[in-house]
């Protein structure tokens, strides 16, 4: 399956075509190729949503500088943990604890900084050996008892939020645990998530006018978060783990038919296991990047942010049954739900309306893209 | 016939959410305020600041946009904090729920030039450390000890906090200040009842059962306090506590202090954190005049004595 949403590496010599040409192949046209992809509706759905804004909120500053920065962040960070979810969903499971493990890995970073005394660099280490341990943990017993991800993924998401509320009052009295950046001091921890880049470029950008200035003299958008980073390097890897890797392959074997995958020798369940522990690990990252930006962990963290990384990977074209969907589909669906999400604020239609409008331009969203794949794929 | 129903859908969908839109932009000339606040949508407190904002846009011929991150997650709220700095607001109001979360936000508006005011949650110290123009609220510990000094006079010794939003630093603090006033620990004697008024019911019942020697409750407010009303009207022990007082006020609220089944409320006029700061503001734009210190908005107790002034407007206006 992956081999054929791969796109073609480079153009070939048309002898060497001719020469391996077979008569049960039919050859295709490169940009109805193009448009077969998963991704491509989510890309529909992403102009739409540009255009939608563009005209209700195009003078508002949401496409200003900061305005720009402050949609991006938050499509980064939900990007962190759809990439994620979309691999396990092509995988054929689902993680339900992705938004407690993120409350959880923060409290796992927070209380022994701030008050254990460890290092930065011991905590983070902690957290995420810690949570890769529970993403382990919830794939072996998806994997050994047989039940659906979904239940025993459920049970995670109240187990963890309730430890997350439960250790942190033992051990500090308190649900939210601040302090974190003063207890990292001059580690290279908080730089590493939550530092901003290409700060010299920003400044050229002020001077020649490119972002605003402030009154004292600073650009309007000092860099590029970490977060932006993060989110663009994890979906990197995963894309080309996906389609360029045996073990991309794995996981489309894994998630289309599981026996079948055995049967030819897939290793299914070391395979979903390790899915399971990735978003472990994506969460952790999402959960670092946080706490060292705000320098606090609180215990409600990361609330229904599992559904959000689903409905991403659902926007961006994977199925709900598995064993199909790209990792560039899910971040336009990330981007899609981070740019509506933000967007509607922009736009400046009353508060009481807002999930009313979240929910109607999601699934406008996903109808567009739904009508436009089918228009091209010409399935009914 | 599938098509062409998702054609129409989608047809309908985008024609219809430009138009609303559009509805909202319309008197885009007022200035425009930003209220933020920390709480979930769950939260009905907050209908009374609402109110007050819609009456102060109204006087004041500004527009008001009230927001909040849906989940109460402290984390989105900074998200909504930078949307609104990049629409450059005439102004920004928002809460403190946890200073270190929204200090870099709140900064950085107000470096771009845009006044904030801070408003119930937080404190004078935290507002004054970011630079706000000024504070309005109800110093959170404070006012528990007051519950808590309240309670000792009537004679209780062991009490249960019900905390329905545990998450927030600020009720932490009321059910601290509330053991401090009593002169007693609090340990576990605050619990974590959720918000759903069945898990505030059935986990409260739980304690006292496990609990029976307990004589005094203190509730945060209404999502915490209708449903214990209830529950000691159902099981007709209201007598059996010295003291239950509950911090805010809604229909039900006033009702059992009016029938005593609640001893007193803990006001803190949440009108005025939604009028004032806007009030404030627009005047200091026109007229240059702002109070020179902070507003406590509260605390201030309704008991049987004064609950018909405040009964008619319970859960609106007060």
């Amino acid at each position: 399956m992956a081999d054929t949403l791969a796109p073609d590496k480079t153009a070939q010599p048309d002898k060497i075509l001719q020469k391996a040409r077979d008569e049960r192949m039919k050859s295709q046209n490169r940009w109805r190729k193009f448009l077969q992809h998963p991704e491509f509706g989510a890309l529909a759905g992403v102009i739409l949503v540009f255009v939608f804004f563009g005209i209700t909120a195009g003078d508002s500053g949401m496409f200003a500088a900061d305005g720009v920065l402050n949609w991006t962040t938050v499509s980064a960070q939900l990007i962190l943990i759809a990439c994620a979810a979309a691999l396990l969903m092509i995988g054929g499971e689902f993680d339900l604890s992705v938004g407690s493990m993120i409350g959880f890995a923060g409290m796992m970073i927070a209380i022994p900084m701030v008050y254990f005394g460890w290092s930065a660099l011991a905590s983070t280490a902690f957290a995420f050996v810690g949570a890769m341990a529970v993403g382990f943990l919830n794939g072996w017993i998806v994997v050994r008892t047989r039940l659906p991800s979904f239940i025993v993924t459920l049970a995670s998401l109240y187990i963890l939020r309730g430890l997350t509320i439960a250790l942190s009052i033992v051990f500090s009295n308190r649900t939210i645990v601040s302090g974190v950046k003063e207890a990292a001091g001059d580690s290279i921890i908080p730089a590493l998530f939550a530092g901003i880049a290409f700060r010299p470029l920003f400044v050229w950008f002020s001077d020649i006018g490119f972002v605003d200035k402030l009154a004292d003299g600073t650009p309007a958008v000092q860099g590029v978060p970490a977060v932006i980073l993060w989110a663009l390097g994890l979906a990197f890897i995963a894309h080309v783990v996906l389609t360029r890797t045996r073990v991309g392959n794995w996981i489309f074997a894994a998630g289309g038919d599981a026996n079948a995958a055995r049967n030819v020798g897939v290793p299914v369940t070391r395979v979903k296991i390790a899915l399971f522990m990735f978003t472990a690990f994506c969460a952790t990252v999402y959960a670092t990047n946080q706490i060292f930006e705000f320098g606090s962990a609180a215990s409600d963290r990361g609330l229904l942010k599992e559904f959000e990384a689903i409905i991403a990977a659902v926007i961006g074209g994977c199925l709900l049954t598995g064993g199909y969907g790209s990792i560039v589909g899910a971040c336009f669906g990330a981007l899609i739900f981070g740019v509506v999400q933000m967007g509607i604020l922009f736009t400046g239609v009353p508060n009481d309306w807002f999930r009313v409008f979240l929910g109607a331009m999601l699934l406008t969203a996903v109808l567009f893209n739904n009508m436009i794949r089918r228009r091209v794929t010409g399935e009914r | 016939m599938k098509s062409g129903l998702v054609r129409r859908l989608f047809l309908g969908a985008a024609l219809a959410l430009p138009m609303l839109g559009g509805a909202a932009v319309a008197q885009a000339d007022d200035p425009l305020y930003v209220f933020v606040s920390h709480s979930p949508d769950s939260d009905s407190w907050w209908n009374v600041i609402k109110n007050a904002l819609k009456d102060a846009a109204k006087d004041f011929h500004v527009r008001v946009e009230f927001r909040n991150p849906p989940n109460g997650d402290l984390a989105d709220m900074a998200r909504i904090i930078e949307q609104a700095t990049a629409q450059k607001p005439a102004g920004i109001i928002s809460t403190i729920a946890d200073y270190s979360v929204l200090e870099s936000p709140l900064k950085a508006a107000i470096a771009k030039g845009i006044p904030v005011i801070t408003v119930n949650s937080g404190t004078a110290e935290e507002s004054k450390k970011l630079g706000a123009l000024m504070h309005i609220g109800q110093p959170e510990y404070d006012a528990g000890k007051g519950a808590g000094a309240r309670a000792k006079a009537a004679g209780v010794t062991k009490f249960l906090c019900v905390n329905h939003y545990i998450t927030n630093n600020a009720s932490v603090e009321r059910c601290q200040g509330y053991a401090d006033g009593l002169g007693v620990k609090l340990a576990d004697q605050m619990v974590d009842s959720g918000m759903d008024p069945t898990d505030v019911y059935n986990r409260v019942k739980a304690y006292l059962t496990a609990h029976p020697d307990t004589d005094g409750i203190l509730t945060l407010g209404p999502n915490s306090a209708d449903p214990v009303i209830k529950l000691l009207r159902d099981t007709k022990s209201a007598s059996k506590y010295k003291s239950f007082i509950s911090f805010d006020l809604d229909a039900d609220i006033s009702n059992a202090i009016k029938d005593g089944t609640m001893e007193s409320a803990i006001d803190q006029q949440p009108y005025l954190q939604g009028y004032l700061p806007v009030a404030f503001r627009v005047q200091y734009v026109q007229f240059g005049v702002i109070p020179a210190n902070n507003v406590n908005t509260g605390p201030g107790f309704v008991t049987k004595a004064n609950i018909s002034l405040v009964e008619k407007y319970a859960g609106e206006y007060r």
